[in-house]
Parts: structure tokens; C-alpha cells; sequence
């Protein structure tokens, strides 16, 4: 076992980003011209590098498998993105959003690396506004914000319920400027599907060109992977469709550590599955706990009641209801961080008080906001007798304002009105804090490949806090990388072009042709999907929410038998040469199904509790948090970076121990 | 319920391509319509048949692939949503479903209900951005306050998804909803009005190019619209576009 280096810079944790960036080298102006970069995923982290690098002068080419960058699935983040702003002077700050992010991480991220994101992190709203970016704003014109879970300031900036979809079509429309420039060369419909390695330094990529099926070779001095997380290990999660693990994984499997593969979110308020022909799970923005009660029934009769139909939830009285987080945790109610959410849900459901027919919901109740709202707004109307049914009303007006998309999302999907009756919700599979490992400057172990965004592990520990993800996104698009990827090309000025008609390239195209033409000859008799499903399964039964040895002891033993028989008998239809969505799923079900034993063996080597990962074995026996996750420091204060050895069950385990020095690491209790 | 699809199959943009029709049982009211040809396409693949190709990915409504013309409609009959949001509930047991590729000269197809929309990023590329570089190092985010009448306009225009659908919906096949928002949403905002004029003549230009048709005025692109786009939009960009070309850069 090896010890990582991460290469922190020196000096004070306040320091270090300014001090690294003033010492770096950097690449001059004429230079950069000379220099190619490729970026696979067009996301947040991708659409903002492959602007900036382009912007800095350097020659990128930027690829994903959607028909647009602007689809990548950054557009759906719903609620927001922090920024330590302090414009609602609530006494926030880079250290206070450090704190909080580290805290909320459960003490497993890298201090150094959060400590930079937070103090970027106020930048990234000035350049996005820049962009004409419409945030959501106040009445005297200045920026709105609102507030997430696990913290006590509001610090997150949105724009309704699609700020996701407004931040990446801020970096889209810079990409489009550089793409108009020539700067960028846009490869729309294509999927990377192996990393090429030139005396041991990533030197370019073999990508499929999904319309014709022509397998490509592009070369560049450095590879940025940024190409999301790898939810969808779980068949339904709140991914698209296509959000894959195939570009993380490829490099994986060339050299490059994954790290913390079983780090998980499973967020609290999704919209509950509806029967097996269910293709992905819809989330519900978190910011609606700022608004929304979550509660159970009280008695098992109620609940039984409303399952038959009988009974309806607006009928139980406010003593009937178990407002089961604002009992558990009085400081932080309805706003505890995700993990601690989705588990008290699963907790409540498991000792059958589930309110749906399959036992899986509870309810998101917002009657109370809604007279709220009303009153103050009846109030600033000048309507001081105004009636129930106008109070109601004009709450209803406000909620609207603020949700409107949202709740008209929930009322398409169910049917149900959300105005009325409370929404129905259950944990999803929805971020995976684990990825590829890399250093400070985003490099992983592979020299001259870098990860982005989701793809990396660095900045959310075990557990990461709402709106988190737009802000590391875009602070390593925009902020990160362009700096610290200087500093590994500074040594490629004189390299020149990387040629393509060389072993190493053929050796990789060979290896990617062989790979899908085994799929297409096997003529097997089960679909894609159905090896897919199976994997989701036991993922979620053993891998999920909860877990323990025999669980997943279990779990390793059953992904092997699936992956041995997807090999056996997958059918894959169609093809080589033509448009082949069931032979991309191949590529990527296959990935999933050797990441899927990986994450198990990761989930059981770890056998504390901590953030979304919760060992059954490992929780607090007795006192005033009982039952609460329990983190062991003393033997799992590290990173687990698993290097790839030719089967997933063997992964050689390599430790970054992480040392706190700025945050005193305590139970994160939020009682 | 048991329904008729009769889906247009086309093997590649060289083949003429035609309606073949797939009986399919057991479709359950609570499937989303994606779900439904995911039921199909499981059916087909069972059977060593290649499967119905069609773009999707978020299911979610907001990335912008999927692109069915159900029945004559884009995005099928329900108001404000996307193909993927559609569930078979606004559908009846023995209903006959016609399901097509968006029919326009700018979006070829590419393969059964698949289309090239790669026109709408270049008119993007001719100008739907602001200027400014990623520094960070611009003014602060609150330096200019900006009325939210304003910025809420802007971002009701922004919410595009780039879709198709008023491409698709429209007789004359014109795109002017598309880029009308993206004119807008700038033209709205004071960031964006510094480049104003170069924008709205360069992308109306590159619209030209792609051969989208002109706009008459019917407004059905509004009214498939998922993200319900208001045509005021075309008025503002047809206004900015006046001035542009009255008075210059």
C-alpha cells in the first residue's frame, strides 16, 4: 500500500491557492497556440474548461455524446448554487462556507481542496452574471437567495427551479463564442471509449462518432475528463439516460486511481416509483424543504387508511402527524443535509409507515408555508380581514413564484395537485461524491489526464451539501484547472502536434473495435437493460441506502454472476457502422457492471459509517444521537484510491490520509 | 390499454424511409410515453429486431432531446411539456398513435425519429453569447441592479430549451421563436445590450442560411412551445432587428 501525494501547496490553508497560483508555471501567450486539449463532457465542468482553456488561447477539442453541449445533464440541476456572497450580511463567509462544506462532508474531503472552492466560489456569481446569466432577484433589483440544507446562512443563488439549465447555458453561450472563433472544435454525438497513453502520458482519446459508427482517433498534450458521475450504477437514479461512467472508468482502467467509489447521495425528495417499466427516477429540488414539512402519519390505522384510499392526508389532524425531522433534529428540522434526510425516510418506511401503495413515501407538505406566505402577503396588500380562502389564495400565489415549475413537474408526472394535497416523495439515487482521483490540480495519476466536476472525488467528502455541485462544477471550469493545467503543459511547448499514426493509437482503436464487435457477434438472447436492471437491484438492495458485510459480501458474488452472463449472452442488435443506441448502452452497462464490484469491495473495506455511506455495523448505541451514523477517525480518516489490476475485486487499495488543521473534526450532529 | 403505434422508420438520411405499424399490449396508464416505446423497443429487441431509435435523455423535460410528432403535434397533445412528460393517460385503450421525426428542411433526419439539429448551435455560434471573458474578474454580481420585471422576462425566454418544437410546429418551418428567445433574453438585460444590434443581424443572418422559412405570424410555434415561449419574443427580436438594420452597428 502506497501513500498518495496530492500535492498541497505550503503555508497557510488561506494562503495556499493564491501562493500556488503566483508560483506555477505558466505558458505563454504564442505558446498556447501550439497546444491541444481535449475535453470529454460538455457539462458545468467541461462546457467551462473548454471555454476558458480556448479563451486562455489554447487549441481544444471538446466532445459528448449528446446532439448539443447545451444537453448535458448539469441543465437539470433544479435549486441553486452557493457562493459566500454574505449579501444577506447573515454573517457568511469563505471560512463559514468551508466549514460548512467540510462538516457537511463528514471530515472526508481534502481540506485544501475545499478551502480553494469556497473562495472562488464568489467569483463564479460575478462572471455568470456577466454572462447575462438571469438569476432570480428582489424587488430593488439586487440578487435573491435562498437557503439549503445543512447549513444556517442563505447563500445559494438560483433562477427558479431551472438555475442548473441557466448556469449551463452561460458556459454553452461562452463555448458558442469560442466555437465561432474556430477555437474550440466541437465533436457533438461522440463518445470516448478509450484513453490513449504515449510514454505513460495521456496523449489523446479513441472516440466512436455515434451517427456513422467511425471510430476516431484525437490526439492532444492533455486529456480533461469531465464527464459526470456514475448514478446510473443503480439502473433507476435521477441521471439521464445516458450519464455513464465509461470516460472515468476508461482511465481508470489505464492507470488512473478511483477514489471513493462507494460515496454516494441518495437524495430525500424524489418522485416515488410507479411500477417495474419505471426508466429513471424525477427529483424535487431540495430548496422545497425550505418550505415543505415532511411528515407520516402518527397511527398505523391512518396509514392504512390512506393507502386504501379511505382516508386522504389533508384530513389528519396537526396531532396525527409525526414531523418525524422536526422531532429528530429541533436545530435543523426540515433542513438536515441530505444522507441524514433520506435515511430518516427510509426509517419511517422500513417500520411501514410508508403512504403509498408500494410502502415508499412520505409526504412534503405545504400548507403551512402556504398560509404563511398568505397572511404576510394579505398583510403588505392591506387586506387585514381577508378570509381563510384568500389567505389561502395568496399564499398559494407566493408558493407559485417560487416553485411554480416544480409543482407543475410533480402534477404532470402524478397527477396529483401539489397545491392541495401534499406531494409524495422517496430517496433517489441521485450524485456520486467518488471518482477519479486527482491532486490539487485536478490531475490524476495518469500524468497529463485530468478530472472535473462530478468525475472527481475531491471536494464533497462523503456526503455533499445542496448546491454544491454547480458551484465545484463551474469553480473547476472556469477557475481550477485553467491555472493548474499550465503548469503540466509549460513542459509541451516544444512537443508539437501528437501524431495519431502510431502504435499506441492502434493498439487503442484496436482494442475499442475488438471491444464492439464482440458485442455485436454475440448474439446472446437477454437485452441490455435487462443485465442493467439486475445490476440496479442489487446495487440498490446491497448497496444502497444501508449496508453490511453479508450484504455485500452477497453483492460482489452477484454482480460476478451478472457480469460473467453479460458476457455470455447479452444480444445486441443492429450494427457497427450505423447509429446503435442498444450497442452504446453495451459499452456502458458493461463499465457499470466492473464499477458496481468495485464500489462493493470499497463500501465493505469501509467499515465505519460516515456521510451517505452507512455501515449498518457502525452506528451510535446509545446517548443522545443512538442510531446516528458513527465515523471511526482514528482508522478512516483517508481517501481510498483503488488502482485497477485486471479485476475489480482485486483493485490494489492506495491511502491519502487526510489532516485536518483548520476544522476540528467532531460528530456532525444537527440536533 | 392496447394501442396501434404507427411509427415512421427510416434507416439512415440516404434511405426514403416509411410508417410501419407494431401492435403493443399491456401499456400501463402510469407510463410516460418514453417509457412506452422503451416497452416496444424491449419487445423488438426480443424479437432480433432493431429497435425504434429516437433521442431522449434527461426524461425530465429540460435537456431538450426528445422530439416526437405524435398524432400531428409536437410533443404529442398536452400543453406546455415535452415528449418525455407525456404519460399514456392522455391516451385511450385501442387508440391508433402516429409518431414521426420533426419534419423541417433545417433538421434532417438521421435515422427513424432521430433529426440533425445541429442548425440551432450554429445560429448560437453567430452570436447568442455576451462577450466577456471567464475571468472572474468582472465587476460584482450586485454592481448593477437590474429591475426584476426585466430579469424576470429574460429568464422566462431563457427557459428554451432547443427542442424543435416551434420549428416542427410551424407551416413554414421557421425558427424564429427559437431565436427570438435567445434575442430577448440579451436584449433584456444591460450585459447583453452593449452587443445588441451585431447580435440580432448575425443571428437572424445564420437562420437564413440554415434555410428555416419566415415567420407568418400563426403562432403555433407558442402554442407547442414545452417551455410556453411567448411570442412577444418575435416582436422584440423583429423591433431589434429594425433598428439594427436602420441604423447600423
Amino acid at each position: 500500500m502506497s501513500v498518495l501525494d496530492a500535492k498541497i501547496p505550503e503555508g497557510p490553508i488561506k494562503d495556499k491557492w493564491t501562493n500556488h497560483k503566483n508560483k506555477i508555471n505558466l505558458v505563454n501567450p504564442a505558446n498556447k497556440r501550439l497546444i491541444d486539449v481535449i475535453v470529454v463532457g460538455t457539462g458545468l465542468a467541461g462546457g467551462s474548461a473548454a471555454a476558458s482553456l480556448s479563451e486562455m488561447g489554447y487549441n481544444v477539442k471538446a466532445f459528448c455524446f449528446q446532439d448539443s453541449p447545451r444537453r448535458a445533464h448539469s441543465i437539470a440541476a433544479q435549486g441553486g448554487i452557493n457562493a459566500a456572497k454574505n449579501y444577506q450580511n447573515d454573517g457568511d463567509s469563505t471560512y463559514r462556507l468551508f466549514y460548512d462544506t467540510v462538516k457537511g462532508g463528514d471530515y472526508r474531503s481534502r481540506e485544501a481542496n475545499v478551502y480553494r472552492l469556497a473562495e472562488v466560489s464568489a467569483n463564479i456569481i460575478d462572471q455568470c452574471v456577466a454572462q447575462g446569466v438571469p438569476f432570480a432577484r428582489e424587488y430593488g433589483g439586487l440578487l435573491d437567495n435562498r437557503s439549503f440544507g445543512g447549513v444556517l446562512v442563505s447563500r445559494t443563488f438560483y433562477a427558479k427551479g431551472q438555475t442548473g439549465q441557466q448556469l449551463l447555458l452561460g458556459a454553452y453561450s461562452a463555448m458558442n463564442r469560442q466555437i465561432g472563433k474556430g477555437k474550440i472544435k466541437m465533436y457533438n454525438r461522440h463518445e470516448m471509449l478509450e484513453l490513449v497513453k504515449v510514454d505513460g502520458k495521456a496523449r489523446g482519446i479513441i472516440a466512436r462518432n455515434l451517427v456513422t459508427g467511425e471510430i476516431e482517433r484525437h490526439s492532444a498534450h492533455a486529456v480533461v475528463i469531465a464527464s459526470g458521475g456514475y448514478g446510473n450504477v443503480f439502473f433507476l437514479s435521477t441521471n439521464a439516460m445516458g450519464s455513464n461512467v465509461t470516460a472515468a472508468w476508461r482511465v481508470h482502467k489505464k492507470g488512473a486511481y478511483f477514489a471513493n467509489p462507494c460515496y454516494t447521495q441518495i437524495h430525500p425528495t424524489c418522485i416515488p416509483r410507479s411500477g417495474d417499466y419505471q426508466s429513471k427516477l424525477t427529483l424535487m429540488s431540495e430548496s422545497l424543504r425550505n418550505d415543505g414539512r415532511i411528515w407520516v402519519p402518527k397511527n398505523m390505522e391512518d396509514v392504512q387508511a390512506i393507502r386504501k384510499g379511505t382516508k386522504k392526508p389533508t384530513e389528519l389532524t396537526e396531532d396525527e402527524r409525526d414531523y418525524y425531522l422536526e422531532r429528530r433534529y429541533p436545530a435543523f428540522g426540515n433542513l438536515v443535509p441530505r444522507d441524514v434526510a433520506s435515511r430518516a425516510a427510509k426509517e419511517r418506511c422500513d417500520a411501514g409507515y410508508g403512504v403509498n401503495e408500494t410502502g415508499e413515501a412520505v409526504y412534503l407538505d405545504f400548507s403551512a408555508a402556504i398560509m404563511r406566505y398568505g397572511k404576510e402577503k394579505a398583510t403588505v396588500e392591506g387586506e387585514y380581514d381577508a378570509s381563510e380562502a384568500r389567505i389561502r389564495e395568496l399564499g398559494e400565489g407566493v408558493i407559485e413564484a417560487k416553485y411554480g415549475n416544480l409543482f407543475q413537474m410533480y402534477q404532470k408526472i402524478t397527477d396529483d395537485n401539489p397545491y392541495k394535497t401534499p406531494m409524495r416523495i422517496y430517496p433517489a439515487v441521485h450524485y456520486t461524491m467518488g471518482g477519479v482521483w486527482v491532486d490539487y490540480n485536478l490531475m490524476t495519476t495518469v500524468p497529463g489526464c485530468y478530472a472535473a466536476g462530478e468525475a472527481n472525488f475531491s471536494d464533497h467528502g462523503a456526503n455533499r451539501l445542496g448546491a454544491s455541485a454547480l458551484m465545484q462544477g463551474l469553480a473547476d471550469g472556469y477557475f481550477v484547472l485553467p491555472y493548474t493545467i499550465g503548469d503540466y503543459l509549460s513542459d509541451d511547448i516544444r512537443t508539437g502536434e501528437i501524431p495519431t499514426n502510431t502504435p499506441e493509437f492502434e493498439a487503442a482503436e484496436k482494442e475499442v473495435k475488438d471491444r464492439l464487435e464482440s458485442f455485436i457477434n454475440n448474439k446472446g438472447t437477454k437485452s441490455v437493460d435487462h443485465f442493467h436492471r439486475r445490476l440496479g437491484k442489487v446495487m440498490w438492495d446491497k448497496v444502497g441506502m444501508s449496508r453490511n458485510e453479508t450484504g455485500l459480501k452477497e453483492a460482489i458474488a452477484e454482480i460476478q454472476q451478472i457480469r460473467e452472463e453479460f458476457y455470455k449472452d447479452v444480444f445486441v442488435p443492429g450494427g457497427m457502422d450505423e447509429l446503435n443506441p442498444e450497442l452504446e448502452k453495451a459499452c456502458r452497462v458493461a463499465d457499470f457492471i466492473e464499477l458496481g464490484e468495485l464500489f462493493a469491495v470499497d463500501a465493505l473495506h469501509r467499515t465505519e459509517s460516515c456521510g451517505g455511506h452507512f455501515r449498518e455495523e457502525s452506528a451510535e448505541e446509545d446517548g443522545p444521537q443512538k442510531g446516528e451514523a458513527k465515523r471511526d477517525d482514528k482508522n478512516f480518516a483517508y481517501v481510498a484510491a483503488w488502482e485497477w489490476t485486471g479485476n475489480p475485486s482485486e483493485a490494489k487499495l492506495h491511502k491519502e490520509e487526510l489532516t485536518f488543521n483548520d476544522i476540528e473534526l467532531k460528530q456532525r450532529s444537527y440536533k | 390499454m392496447k394501442l396501434t403505434l404507427k411509427i415512421w422508420r427510416q434507416k439512415d438520411s440516404n434511405d426514403k424511409g416509411g410508417i410501419k405499424t407494431y401492435p403493443l399490449d399491456n401499456v400501463s396508464e402510469h407510463m410516460s410515453f418514453l417509457e412506452m416505446m422503451d416497452v416496444l423497443n424491449e419487445e423488438l429487441v426480443a424479437k432480433g429486431e432493431v429497435p425504434v431509435a429516437f433521442d431522449h435523455d434527461c426524461r425530465e423535460g429540460i435537456c431538450g432531446s426528445c422530439s416526437m410528432h405524435i398524432n400531428g403535434q409536437p410533443h404529442g397533445p398536452d400543453n406546455a411539456i415535452t415528449t418525455c412528460q407525456l404519460h399514456m393517460r392522455s391516451f385511450n385503450d385501442g387508440d391508433t398513435i402516429y409518431i414521426e421525426p420533426w419534419r423541417a428542411k433545417g433538421f434532417p433526419v438521421i435515422k427513424d425519429l432521430v433529426v440533425d439539429r445541429s442548425a440551432f448551435d450554429r445560429i448560437q455560434h453567430a452570436g447568442g453569447f455576451v462577450s466577456v471573458g471567464t475571468s472572474g474578474n468582472t465587476q460584482d454580481a450586485n454592481a448593477i441592479p437590474i429591475p426584476k420585471a426585466d430579469a424576470d422576462k429574460a429568464f422566462d425566454a431563457a427557459t428554451c430549451i432547443g427542442c424543435g418544437a416551434c420549428v416542427a410546429a410551424c407551416k413554414n418551418a421557421s425558427a424564429m421563436l427559437f431565436v427570438s428567445a435567445k434575442v430577448s433574453q440579451f436584449a433584456l438585460l444591460p450585459q447583453g445590450k452593449v452587443e445588441a444590434k451585431r447580435r440580432v443581424l448575425s443571428m437572424v443572418e445564420q437562420m437564413d442560411k440554415e434555410g428555416f422559412g419566415n415567420c407568418t405570424n400563426t403562432g403555433a410555434c407558442s402554442v407547442e412551445c414545452p417551455k410556453e415561449i411567448s411570442l412577444e419574443n418575435i416582436a422584440r427580436m423583429n423591433r431589434e432587428y429594425l433598428k439594427a438594420s436602420v441604423s447600423g452597428e
